[in-house]
């Protein structure tokens, strides 16, 4: 293979969002000789979208939060469901990852005393979210980006992996991609490899998630022999957009509800009062006074129920949108405009006001915003060892979205950011530190061939049909059969039309050459989106209950035997193979936790 | 509601290309990015097209339509009249990788020549303290997405290729900026700002703060302070006193 360009790593990073980034910053300063690759340009993944903020229990606004109320908070919201001792460590890792964030040039809003100020978000007992307005995620990416220029770390901008490489013993010896822009095929050897990935959301139609979403690093992981867990756990946030129609699924980010904004159907009703479930009844106001006396005196009032956790407030918008009380474009009002003033909203929200503004002529400021569940983000990922994030192949390691079991059934607001730093730079010391025991294997030159002749595949074939068309029918299959509300008979169906769509992968032809072509690239991301959706479609069957961001219209309510066990993906020939694994059992100390009053 | 577009979009290479004409379908509410998925679903699947958030967030959809630097997910076509035909076009400077994608490394080696931020000791605490009104000035510039559309739009570089190598352009010099008012930052960058990074160049037109889809206003926020204070090395603004006393106790 005469035009392949070859690299030589110690650990090679798959991803340049914050996971990747903060992964690799940690593996270069351990002494790795370390690259990023990455799909968009630098700074354009996922993380940069991020609005919110980054949950960490640093105590600026409020004292009493600590990491065992963060980890409380983090495991109920999850359904308990999650991996305790992930929980542990990013409760206890998240205000030291934060910190540092400043070191590297980060400015946050801050308190009066000069801190990090911190905000509300839903399921957070406390003002407990690092901000900059709503553009969070821009400066956290900035930072890491800026970090890892001013330490010359290799960007691979633009390249695609399409497969992990393993040697013979299983392990693994590095990864195959090409450019972009020339479709230049590329080699890295590398005895350590992180898949920072992100997520799986463009699966679905309405979505809050940007073209990378394919789930490629669930997908690799699988391949080369790992574990995927949670799967049948996706994240519908309660607030999307939902007009006009081409911004659908755009997130309005939950700051809005934070800052005081609630929820109102048609009638002009507060519903969120009629969805308070028993499990988080005691915590919750019951009444509208009560909940707006809480934003100024936390102590003395519970939380309004606009702050549940996401999957109950996207249920709850789900129900009232079917029993007709919605807005006129099928969603639910989202009002802040009648609750604080303009420039209280313009200042705190600046980017939610420049999107309606310019996105839908809608000055929220002035008048509510229309809005509905999205496809947001994927609690499952891969299985991943709790204080190294390696998975169960070795050289394999996973942090951030790409990564399962810290979030359990539901993630909490501003828990993403903080997992993409605690688990990214535990995923970057793992790796340099196995690298720097384990020699690179060489690369089969048979299996650099077999990824080439795959990758090029689609441009032998004629006459087939264009990979858009097989794009825009598994999201409608994902969208209408496995979504928020799920029944067997129609999650068999998504099965069926999955393996239709498997077929029809196999058939489409690419036009265009290899320069820039999108339609080439996309027909190399939907075996990828296949293989996961396949995923979130069994393990979302193999359930059985309803928990966090998985209800079974067939199946209601949690079940106790299934608040035990866990649902594990692997790949078995062509298809998923599935496991049932007994939750790890969590220590005495930490157990009591849930017992103190709440 | 919907109705026929004409669009006409520049198709082509390194090597060259031309506009070529399309009819496409518009529906209510859609922006122009909407209208280039919809010819890349239909007719051309190999149309290449950088994008990313689809909200103005990542500044990864940057093109000139009908001349003017824009970001294609924020334009919606209800600015147009439906008679009208759009032209979308490369950003002119920078060299064309294919379609309406261009090779935007000259932004990212400038990045790479930026000397780094370099903070003090934290407190005995492990905090830093900054007061809110001392850390907005930086804020403002850090709302930069990266578009790179004043870039693309600065007279200096976007007729005069062989400038490049001495000016950064209006993205870096603000960054220049945003580092020299960083509450926190050790480091004097002003002699770079003029020799190296060629803040000397800008002819404050504000072209670039024109386009700028953030609002940030970079000529007059960010360069001409850092012009005023490359002049006069001496001159120390009174909201920066307090830093720079702090700092030299460190
Ligand atoms: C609109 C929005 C708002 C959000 N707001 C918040 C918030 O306020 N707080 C919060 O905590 N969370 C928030 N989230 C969630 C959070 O932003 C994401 O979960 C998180 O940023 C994911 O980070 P990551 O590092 O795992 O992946 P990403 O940032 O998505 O990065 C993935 C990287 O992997 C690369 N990649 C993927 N596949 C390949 C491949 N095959 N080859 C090479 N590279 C590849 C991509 O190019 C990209 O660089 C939000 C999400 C969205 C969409
Ligand atoms: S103000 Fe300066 S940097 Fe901005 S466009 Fe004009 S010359 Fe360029
Ligand atoms: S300063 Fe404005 S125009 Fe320039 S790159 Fe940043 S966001 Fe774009
Ligand atoms: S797609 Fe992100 S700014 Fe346009």
């Amino acid at each position: 293979m005469a035009d392949l360009e070859r690299h030589d790593y110690d650990v090679v990073v798959i991803g340049a969002g914050g996971a990747g980034l903060r992964a690799a910053i940690e593996a270069h300063e351990r002494g790795a000789r370390t690259a990023v690759v990455c799909k968009s340009l630098l700074g354009k993944a996922h993380t940069v979208m991020a609005e919110g903020g980054i949950a960490a229990a640093m105590g600026n606004v409020y004292p009493e939060d600590n990491w065992r109320v963060h980890f409380r908070d983090t495991m109920r919201g999850g359904k308990m469901l999650n991996h305790w001792r992930m929980a542990q460590l990013h409760a206890q890792e998240a205000p030291a990852r934060v910190r540092e964030l400043e070191d590297w040039g980060a400015l946050f809003d801050r308190t009066p005393d000069g801190l990090i100020s911190q905000r509300d978000f839903g399921g957070h007992r406390y003002a407990r979210l690092a901000h900059v307005g709503d553009r969070t995620g821009l400066e956290l990416i900035r930072t890491l980006q800026q970090r890892t220029v001013a330490l010359g770390i290799d960007v691979f901008m633009e390249c695609t992996v399409t497969r992990l490489l393993t040697a013979d013993d299983g392990a693994i010896s590095g990864a195959f991609a090409y450019r972009r822009d020339s479709g230049q095929f590329l080699a890295f050897r590398a005895p350590a490899v992180v898949l920072a990935t992100g997520g799986i959301g463009k699966s679905y139609t309405v979505t809050s998630n940007s073209w990378e979403y394919t789930g490629d690093g669930h997908s690799l992981a699988l391949a080369a022999g790992a574990s995927l867990i949670n799967m049948e756990f996706l994240q519908f946030h309660p607030t999307g957009m939902v007009w006009p129609p081409s911004v659908r699924g755009i997130l309005v980010t939950e700051s809005v509800r934070g800052d005081g904004g609630v929820l109102k159907n048609a009638a002009g009703n507060r519903f969120m009062f009629d969805y308070i479930p028993d499990y988080f009844r005691k915590e919750t106001a019951e009444t509208e006074e009560e909940a707006d006396r809480w934003y100024t005196d936390k102590k003395n009032n519970r939380r309004p129920p606009e702050l549940l956790p996401r999957d109950e407030v996207a249920r709850a918008i789900n129900s009232e949108v079917k029993a007709d009380r919605g807005s006129p474009h099928g969603g639910v009002f989202l009002d802040i405009a009648s609750r604080r003033d303009a420039d209280y909203v313009q200042k705190r929200l600046p980017s939610m006001y420049h999107q309606f503004k310019e996105l839908a002529e809608v000055d929220i400021t002035a008048e509510a915003m229309e809005v509905g569940p999205t496809c947001h983000y994927v609690m499952g990922g891969v299985e991943v060892h709790p204080e190294t994030a390696a998975a169960s192949v070795t050289g394999l390691f996973a942090a951030g979205e790409v990564a399962g079991g810290m979030h359990g059934s539901n993630r909490l607001g501003g828990n993403s950011l903080s997992d993409l730093l605690v688990f990214g730079r535990r995923a970057g010391t793992a790796a340099a530190g196995h690298a720097a025991s384990a020699p690179a294997a060489a690369l089969s030159e048979t299996a650099l061939a077999e990824a080439e002749t795959a990758a090029l595949a689609p441009f032998g074939r004629q006459g087939g049909e264009n990979p858009y068309t097989v794009q825009h029918d598994l999201q409608e299959a994902m969208n209408s059969l496995v979504g928020i509300i799920r029944t067997a008979a129609e999650v068999e169906q998504a099965l069926e039309r999955i393996a239709e769509l498997k077929v029809r992968v196999q058939a489409l032809t690419v036009a265009g050459g290899r320069h820039y072509n999108p339609g080439w690239h996309l027909a190399l991301d939907l075996p990828h989106m296949l293989r996961v959706s396949e995923c979130v479609a069994r393990a979302a069957l193999e359930r059985q209950e309803s928990r966090g961001g998985h209800t079974r219209e067939d199946f209601p309510g949690p079940r106790e035997e299934w608040g035990q066990l866990n649902v594990l993906c692997t790949l078995f020939g062509d298809g998923i193979g599935l496991h049932r694994k007994p939750l790890p059992g969590m220590p005495p100390e930490l157990a009591e936790i849930f017992e103190e009053s709440g | 509601m919907s109705y026929e577009a004409n669009l006409r979009v520049w198709r082509g290479d390194a090597d060259g290309g031309e506009l070529q004409d399309f009819t496409v379908t518009v529906n209510e509410g859609e922006v122009v990015l909407d209208i280039l998925h919809r010819l890349q679903a239909t007719q051309t699947p190999d149309l290449a097209v950088r994008w990313n958030c689809k909200a103005g967030k990542c500044g990864s959809c940057s093109a000139e339509v009908n001349g003017r630097p824009r970001l294609m997910c924020l334009t919606r076509m209800g600015t147009f009249e439906p008679d009208e035909s759009i032209t979308i076009t490369p950003l002119r400077a920078f060299p064309v990788v294919r379609d309406l994608v261009t090779d935007v490394s000259y932004n990212y080696d400038k990045a790479r020549e930026m000397p780094p931020f370099v903070p003090p000791e934290r407190d005995a605490d492990g905090n830093h303290r900054m007061q809110q009104i001392d850390v907005e000035r930086s804020q403002e510039f850090r709302k930069c997405i990266e578009c790179f559309l004043c870039q693309d739009v600065c007279h200096v570089v976007r007729d005069h290729e062989d400038n490049k190598p001495a000016f950064a352009g209006p993205r870096y010099l603000m960054r220049l900026a945003e580092l020299d008012m960083h509450p926190l930052d050790g480091v004097d960058r002003r002699r770079l700002a003029q020799d190296h990074f060629g803040l000397g160049m800008c002819n404050i037109t504000k072209c670039c703060s024109e386009v700028c889809p953030e609002g940030i206003k970079i000529t007059d926020n960010a360069l001409i302070p850092m012009k005023e204070r490359v002049v006069d090395r001496k001159y120390v603004p009174p909201t920066w006193l307090g830093n720079a006393i702090r700092r030299r106790r460190q």
